[in-house]
């Protein structure tokens, strides 16, 4: 079965320091994990609000898996890279983790 | 008493088009700023928030944005067109725009620092997109539900109401209430300016609901629980009319329908836009006495709502024609209506309800209700009172004369309905039965009547085919008893079984 593509897309306001973070934590898990098989794509809020509602994103910095499906959504900075991988299924969830 | 209530505000208001509910806030919410509401499940806090956003679009040219963090948006959108609200419409007007903002915490995984600028940016451009002037957060409590980290969470909340006074956006925040406090996570903390508490209760199979301003800075409220009911119309707050004694008190008198009893009151009968009550055991007249009344007020071209508790309006005309007093032909001149309802059908408030209602859609100069006393099964003594308040005082703001019939079971009862609410009457006159031998003599007095010299003595009546006919006086020396109130009223209610 060949590797899925994941594609990415990373909700942001503006270019603050939570969402510098952010992009940096992204870029380093998806090199370390997902080495040429990974699209990320910045949606700016400030630039285009009216996409937030599609994606219902209320918290940011939001990283949404769009593919694979299903979607999933992690909230935050992405500092903790084991939460991470595991909200993108790259790693089984430990129980009580 | 009548002390003046209306002062001039220190702040401005956005009026919520809510029947009542402008009344006693004395002018709406406050403009530019959150209003929390606060109630149980069920308690018409999202209708009330609803029709704030639908009336501010509809009637005052304010557009709003309804925020809803509930789950179904389908179940909303009909809710609300049941009640003939066609949220639809005003979307497509740009009037109203509806961002429904869903948070699943089984999908969201958190890592790191975040914060709710996502739901800052969709309510700013949802404000930005319609020019909006109000927003409804429904109910936002949810999202501890769906984050985990609440302190992040009450932060951002604390700076979304900031920033929702900063864009004077007139807001009402829906809250579920929460066991000691207003919501159950203490959001009363951050929203200071106003809050509202609905409540839903069941006293003996009927449901009340009921509304009070808990809180609002920099305004006089009425500080009552009101009730308020939910119908096809919508949220009507109860009263719907003043809250102050500042009623006309005119000069004009109307006859009572007997001269002889006129002639009890001054010689010119009640005052018009006055209460009248008449009370007395069963079977002494009253019914009769009120259709004189109606008789007499119909004669002279008026229009007379009758409201009956008890007997249904074709027994009432049978009874009346028997007694010598026809008021079928009024009927048919369209000069009396007749309003017949079972008082165990609804709440208390419904009854409050239908009779504005009624007296709205057809203007009446003279209601009566016959007897009120049968209101009592549907409500504690309390209750009915304050009910009767606001007939009264909405009567009384229309100048319409009222006469009330109170059926007194014994003496006790007697004496606990009637203090209870004769001190909202004008006029009170009582009815009874005196054993003289072998007969039972009709016997009536007025007690009390404001504004007027009034007879003192105890009178006999008999009733006929020709109505009632009241005895003429005993002459000074002969017997007219004269005696003090209390006593009489007592010696009439024992007497009379």
């Amino acid at each position: 079965m060949p590797p899925e593509t994941y594609e990415l897309r990373l909700y942001v306001a503006g270019q603050t320091p939570k969402a510098l973070r952010a992009f940096a934590n992204l870029r380093r898990i998806c090199d370390e994990h997902l080495s040429g098989r990974y699209s990320i794509e910045v949606v700016d809020l400030i630039e285009n609000p009216a996409l937030g509602r599609g994606d219902q994103i209320l918290a940011l910095p939001t990283l949404v898996r769009r593919l694979p499906t299903p979607i999933k959504k992690i909230i935050g900075d992405l500092s903790n890279t084991e939460r991470v991988l595991v909200g993108l299924d790259l790693r089984a969830r430990r129980t009580g983790a | 008493m009548a002390r003046k209530l209306l002062e001039k505000s220190t702040i401005d208001k956005a009026l919520t088009g809510i029947p009542g509910l402008d009344e006693i806030t004395f002018g709406g919410l406050p403009a530019g700023r959150p209003t929390l509401v606060s109630g149980g499940p069920g308690s018409g806090k999202t209708l009330l928030g609803v029709s704030f956003l639908v009336n501010g679009a509809q009637s005052f040219a304010e557009p709003g944005v309804l925020l809803t963090f509930e789950e179904n948006a389908e179940e909303l959108a009909r809710d609300v067109r049941s009640l003939g609200y066609d949220l639809d419409r005003l979307v497509e007007q740009r009037k109203l725009l509806v961002d429904y903002v869903h948070v699943e915490r089984s999908e969201i995984e958190e890592t790191g620092e975040y914060d709710l600028e996502g739901l800052f940016v969709r309510l700013d451009h949802a404000i930005k997109e319609i020019g909006a002037k109000r927003v409804m957060l429904d109910t936002i409590e949810t999202l501890f539900g769906g984050l985990k980290d609440t302190g992040v969470l009450r932060a951002e909340l604390r700076r979304l109401f900031r920033w929702l006074r900063d864009r004077r956006m007139t807001t009402v925040v829906t809250a579920e209430r929460g066991e000691q406090l207003f919501t159950r996570q203490g959001l009363e903390e951050y929203i200071t300016d106003a809050v509202i508490s609905l409540d839903h209760r069941v006293h003996e199979q009927i449901s009340t609901r009921r509304i009070r301003v808990v809180k609002y800075r920099g305004s006089t409220h009425g500080t009552n629980e009101y009730p308020f009911l939910i119908d096809r119309d919508g949220i009507t707050v109860l009263p719907v009319t003043s809250l102050l004694l500042e009623h006309a008190a005119p000069d004009e008198r109307i006859s009572s329908g007997l001269p002889s009893l006129d002639g009890m009151l001054g010689g010119k009968g009640y005052y018009r836009g006055s209460t009248v009550l008449l009370s007395g055991t069963a079977g002494t007249g009253k019914t009769t006495l009120a259709a004189h009344f109606v008789n007499a007020a119909c004669a002279r071209g008026e229009k007379c709502l009758y409201f009956m508790f008890e007997e249904s309006p074709q027994q009432m005309i049978r009874n009346m024609r028997s007694a010598g007093v026809d008021v079928s032909k009024w009927v048919a001149k369209g000069l009396l209506q007749f309003h017949a309802d079972r008082p165990s059908r609804h709440g208390l408030e419904t009854h409050l309800l239908e009779m504005h209602h009624a007296v709205e859609m057809f203007e009446p100069d003279v209601v009566v209700m016959d007897p009120i006393t049968n209101l009592m099964a549907v409500g504690t003594t309390i209750d009915v009172r304050f009910m009767l308040t606001r007939v009264i005082d909405f009567l009384k703001t229309r100048g319409t004369t009222a006469l009330f019939t109170s059926l007194a079971s014994s003496d006790m009862s007697l004496e606990h309905t009637e203090t209870l609410i004769s001190s909202l009457m004008d006029t009170w006159i009582l009815v009874g039965l005196d054993l003289q031998g072998a007969r039972r003599v009709r016997q009536l007095y007025v007690l009390k009547s404001r504004g007027m010299p009034h007879s003192d003595e105890v009178r006999t009546f008999r009733i006929s085919g020709r109505g009632i006919e009241i005895d003429p006086p005993h002459d000074a020396n002969g017997g007219g008893k004269k005696v003090p109130t209390k006593a009489a009223k007592k010696r009439a209610g024992a007497r009379s079984r």
